[in-house]
């Protein structure tokens, strides 16, 4: 029995003299992995539109009924997004969200994406309700929506696909 | 009925009746052809190729005509060298048909690849999405992947509005033609059509303005795709994601049966209604209805409803709890027994109007209906179309009479049914039409496919029936009409000896009180002495001003025949139901305490000593006894506005309060009350009123190519309360009230319009250009002596009152008479009166 004692602190020990592996969160952060599922961003296109089309698919195959979108219609003088269809309402409701990406895989712009953000806490249920302006990202040097845009110019809401060669 | 003949469909038997074709015959034995341009209601064109299947007929021997055995003894099938389409084929005795091979199955592959070849693929976005024929025959018979280059399809406009209610998108169109020949055979409204040929093939108005027709909204229901959408429901949400509630329409007394799709809307969540659809009812409205229900329910979710109850305090309205507001109508009723007057208003279900009569009973008050402009109620309960009348298949031996009416303005789903049964233009295997007689003092839309037009001189009404009648019962002695009356007269006449089976509809245009009771009596007794009255397709039905008139007659809740004033003359208490006297140009004494039950604000609200909020229809359980006197039940579809309480529940909580027992605790104990003490609702109960059977055509099943989900009735096809013929109680003729003479010179005549500025209606804003302003038709010689061109404003001057209107000029006046139609914010009429007309 003496051995086993001597052997366990031996461990010990060893472990002492090793690099520490703990993180001091939330002062020290890991990068999470590329493909790590957190908060949801909705993209927009280069020039500013968004891409969500309101088409409630994500809701449709959200397995926790997290998300909620009514859609509108657009028009060249006030554009969201390419097309004729927005979502003028999209909620998450985060403390629903199970984080099983299948928003992601339903929709057919790629307009929701899991980001890497996961530090999502609350202090009541309604301040878990994530909404449309809360969700979207910033326009990257481009115009804000809605846009006001030539007659036209925007009337297909899902972008050309092409047959792969 | 033919003998019905034997098929075979998959080596299954089937029997069906001569004429049917393929498409249905297969479908009474689960067998779902698929097809697009097919739709049960409308005559096949073969459009679309979805349908072909292979048919055989039995080999027979040309010289002794005996059938051709195979080795195994079993009928040598001779098939067709090609397929054949499903839907153009009648059933024939021994045909076979197969709809499994695989030659259909690549038919039905190639079918769908070459509609999807110009068809987008936008089902994210598109508002058929989740209950569209194309997208789910494409994944039952679709070939999962297409031959033809993508980057070829076409590209169309996706945002035509046809009218300012339906949208086109042009590149979603697979030109089926289902709402052309909706329109041109159904609706009767040919304003829409073909343009082009081939590719450039698409749907064009030739209406001015676009798609002007009643029945618009319905060719987005049948449209198998995405192409037509309406301006009240596009992108406002998926079909997977909205409610549904079974409701009855409130705009009128056809009483069609409705789906309520609801669903939150906004940050805020609240409920709203999104869309209302047909609910599939084949002796009501089969599966249509008009856009003045489709468009016109945004009343009860508008912002301006009246939530907590008011009372008067200082001069002014204010906010109130329940038990005070209650408390102060009943003190005030309490020291003032026996002079209680109520005016019960037409939006009042049977359940509300059994309450207030009620407590009407109980407290020795009087209770009439506001504001009561037609009279007959009574005679309907004697002589109405019996149990299971279906208008729309009435044949050959039917006439079908429309007396004082326009059918297309007061009952749109009506002048439907019955122009569908006078033209049989729809898909129908009994082609023989009935004979449509028309009597009304001026030209109306069922002027179009009348067999016999009788014009009588306003005022005449009655006596014109009259006359009919004893020129019918004439011809029916075997003399000939006497000389001297026209030939169309003549020809109603014969045409009403002839028939085994007469519906009369009798309406109130140009008409009051005491002149539609008149006319009522006079159709009634045109029923009895044919024996007619009560019978199964046969009797009469009225145009009632609004959906649950008769309910009103069934409760006992009659009009007066007076105006407001003078009925709650010397009374201490008013209660207004429902009802806006002030509103329609009446008074009520000054001194009156008023108690309003109320949707809106309304001028008797304003005026009012004591507001209570009402719910609305969609807000709560109720039934509604249509024209027909089908009594059908209707469901909340959301949640309740503010503090707003049931009609029938405020009534019997204001009894509570004054001793005459416990306030019922459901709509459905009122109902089994209204069994026990009304004769002719006796065995009428909520359960018995939400039983459905199996309808056809099956629409909204398991398949979903005929059309929505929303057709599908799971919530009751109402019950008919039998007659006093159908009870076994005999009635007689009555004497007929001789009219009034008509006055001499000009006469404004009051006459009804589908879209009007009613309390209920005008708050749908997606109707709002539809609403004309206020006008009055002229004849043309009257508007050329008065020097009054069409659009003119003119002063029109009725009784010291006057009003200023646009002049119509346009062929429908008859001479010496203004149309002024009713409920558009000009003068109320309540029957014709001598008039002046001149330029404003």
């Amino acid at each position: 029995m003496f051995i086993e004692i001597l052997k366990g602190l031996g461990t010990t020990l060893k472990h002492s003299f090793q690099p520490r592996i703990t993180l001091q969160y939330p002062e020290e952060k890991r990068p999470v992995r590329p493909r790590f599922k957190g908060r949801h961003e909705l993209k927009r296109y280069d020039n500013g539109l968004e891409k969500c089309i309101g088409c409630s698919l994500c809701a449709a195959a959200c397995p926790a009924d997290a998300i909620f979108v009514e859609a509108s219609e657009n028009s060249d003088a006030e554009r969201y997004s390419p097309g004729e269809r927005y979502a003028r309402v999209y909620e998450i409701n985060m403390l629903r969200c199970i984080f099983c990406g299948f928003c992601e895989d339903a929709c057919p712009t790629e307009a929701i994406v899991m980001e890497h953000e996961y530090e999502l806490s609350f202090y009541d249920r309604a301040s878990a309700i994530y909404t449309k302006d809360m969700l979207l990202v910033p326009p990257a040097g481009a115009p804000d929506t809605p846009q006001q845009v030539a007659p036209g110019s925007f009337n297909r809401s899902i972008p050309d696909m092409h047959n792969p060669d | 009925m033919p003998e019905p003949v034997s098929f075979f469909v998959d080596g299954q038997p089937v029997t069906a009746a001569p004429g049917t074709i393929v498409v249905d015959a297969a479908k009474t034995v689960g067998n779902d052809i698929p097809v697009f341009c097919y739709h049960p209601k409308l005559d096949p064109v073969g459009m679309c190729r979805m349908c072909l299947v292979e048919i055989g007929m039995p080999q027979r021997d040309r010289a002794t005509g005996a059938a051709v055995l195979d080795e195994d003894g079993q009928p040598k099938i001779a098939w067709l060298p090609k397929l054949q389409t499903a839907c153009t084929t009648p059933v024939a005795a021994g045909m076979h048909v197969r709809t499994t091979t695989d030659a259909v199955e690549r038919a039905r592959k190639d079918v769908v690849e070459l509609i999807l070849t110009s068809h987008p693929l936008d089902c994210p976005v598109c508002d058929k999405g989740g209950e569209c024929p194309l997208q789910n025959l494409t994944m039952r018979h679709g070939p999962g992947s297409s031959r033809f280059v993508f980057d070829e399809k076409i590209k169309l406009e996706k945002h035509v509005p046809l009218g300012d209610l339906i949208y086109l998108d042009r590149e979603r169109c697979i030109q089926c033609a289902r709402c052309t020949r909706f329109q041109e055979d159904i609706a009767g409204d040919p304003v829409i059509g073909f343009d082009q040929r081939g590719r450039s093939l698409q749907i064009v108005t030739h209406s001015d303005p676009g798609f002007d027709s009643y029945f618009s909204g319905n060719t987005t229901d049948i449209c198998p795709v995405g192409a037509l959408t309406t301006a009240d429901f596009r992108f406002g949400a998926r079909p997977w994601e909205l409610k549904h509630s079974d409701s009855i329409c409130t705009h009128c007394p056809v009483g069609c049966n409705l789906h309520l799709n609801t669903r939150r809307s906004g940050v805020a969540g609240d409920f709203v209604i999104k869309r209302v659809m047909p609910r599939q009812n084949e002796l009501v409205n089969e599966t249509w209805i008009c856009d003045k229900g489709r468009f016109g329910q945004h009343f009860a979710t508008s912002i301006d409803r009246l939530t907590v109850p008011l009372v008067r305090r200082g001069g002014q309205l204010v906010e109130a709890t329940w038990d005070e507001a209650l408390a102060a109508v009943a003190a005030r009723m309490q020291a003032a027994p026996g002079a209680v007057a109520a005016l019960a208003g037409e939006r009042l279900s049977n359940e509300d109007l059994f309450a207030l009569r009620r407590l009407m009973e109980g407290t020795g008050g009087r209770v009439a209906l506001w504001p009561g402009a037609m009279g007959g109620g009574d005679v309907v309960q004697q002589v109405g179309v019996g149990a299971g009348t279906d208008i729309a298949r009435a044949s050959g031996d039917t006439a079908i009479v429309l007396v004082a009416t326009d059918l297309e303005e007061e009952a749109p789903v009506w002048w439907l049914r019955v122009r569908q049964a006078a033209t049989k233009a729809g898909a129908t295997l009994d082609k023989s039409r009935a004979q449509l007689i028309v009597l009304n003092g001026r030209s109306t839309t069922a002027d179009s496919c009348a067999t016999h037009v009788v014009r009588y001189a306003y005022g005449a009404e009655a006596a014109s029936v009259t006359a009919l009648t004893a020129m019918a019962a004439q011809v029916r002695a075997g003399q000939a009409p006497p000389a001297g009356v026209t030939a169309e007269i003549a020809g109603a006449a014969q045409a009403l000896a002839a028939a085994k089976n007469i519906i009369v509809f009798y309406g109130r245009d140009g008409l009051g009180y005491a002149g539609s009771t008149a006319v009522a009596q006079a159709c009634a007794n045109l029923l009895i002495a044919t024996g007619n009255g009560g019978r199964h397709n046969s009797g009469l039905v009225p145009v009632w001003p609004h959906s649950n008139t008769q309910g009103a007659w069934d409760m006992g809740v009659r009009p007066s025949g007076l105006g407001a004033a003078e009925f709650a003359a010397d009374a201490a208490v008013v209660i207004a139901a429902g009802a806006d006297p002030l509103g329609d140009g009446e008074q009520l004494p000054g001194s009156t305490f008023v108690v309003a039950v109320e949707l809106f604000a309304t001028l008797t609200a304003q005026r009012a000593d004591v507001v209570l909020p009402a719910r609305a229809f969609t807000e709560r359980e109720g039934t509604l006894t249509s024209g027909e006197r089908r009594v059908q039940r209707y469901y909340p579809a959301l949640p309740v506005r503010g503090q707003a309480r049931a009609d029938w529940q405020i009534f019997s909580q204001i009894g509570e309060q004054l001793g005459l027992g416990k306030s019922p605790v459901s709509a459905a104990a009122v109902m089994l009350e209204i069994s026990r003490s009304v004769a002719h609702y006796a065995g009428i109960n909520y359960q018995a009123l939400a039983n459905v059977e199996a309808q056809w055509p099956d629409v909204g099943g398991s398949d979903l190519y005929y059309g929505g989900t929303a057709f599908q009735n799971n919530g009751g096809l109402g019950v008919q309360t039998p007659t006093l013929i159908e009870r076994g109680q005999a009635v007689a003729a009555l004497a007929v009230a001789a009219a009034a003479a008509p006055p001499e010179g000009l006469r404004a005549v009051p006459v009804a319009v589908l879209y009007d500025r009613s309390t209920t209606f005008v708050r749908s804003a997606v109707m709002g250009a539809h609403i004309p302003a206020p006008y009055v038709e002229l004849n043309a010689a009257d508007a050329a002596r008065m020097q009054v061109a069409d659009g003119a404003r003119v002063r029109l001057q009725v009784q010291g009152r006057s009003a200023e209107l646009t002049a119509r000029v346009n062929g429908r006046a008859p001479l010496g008479v203004v149309l002024v139609p009713q409920s558009l914010g000009g003068l109320v009429l309540h029957s014709a009166q001598p008039a002046t007309v001149e330029r404003a």
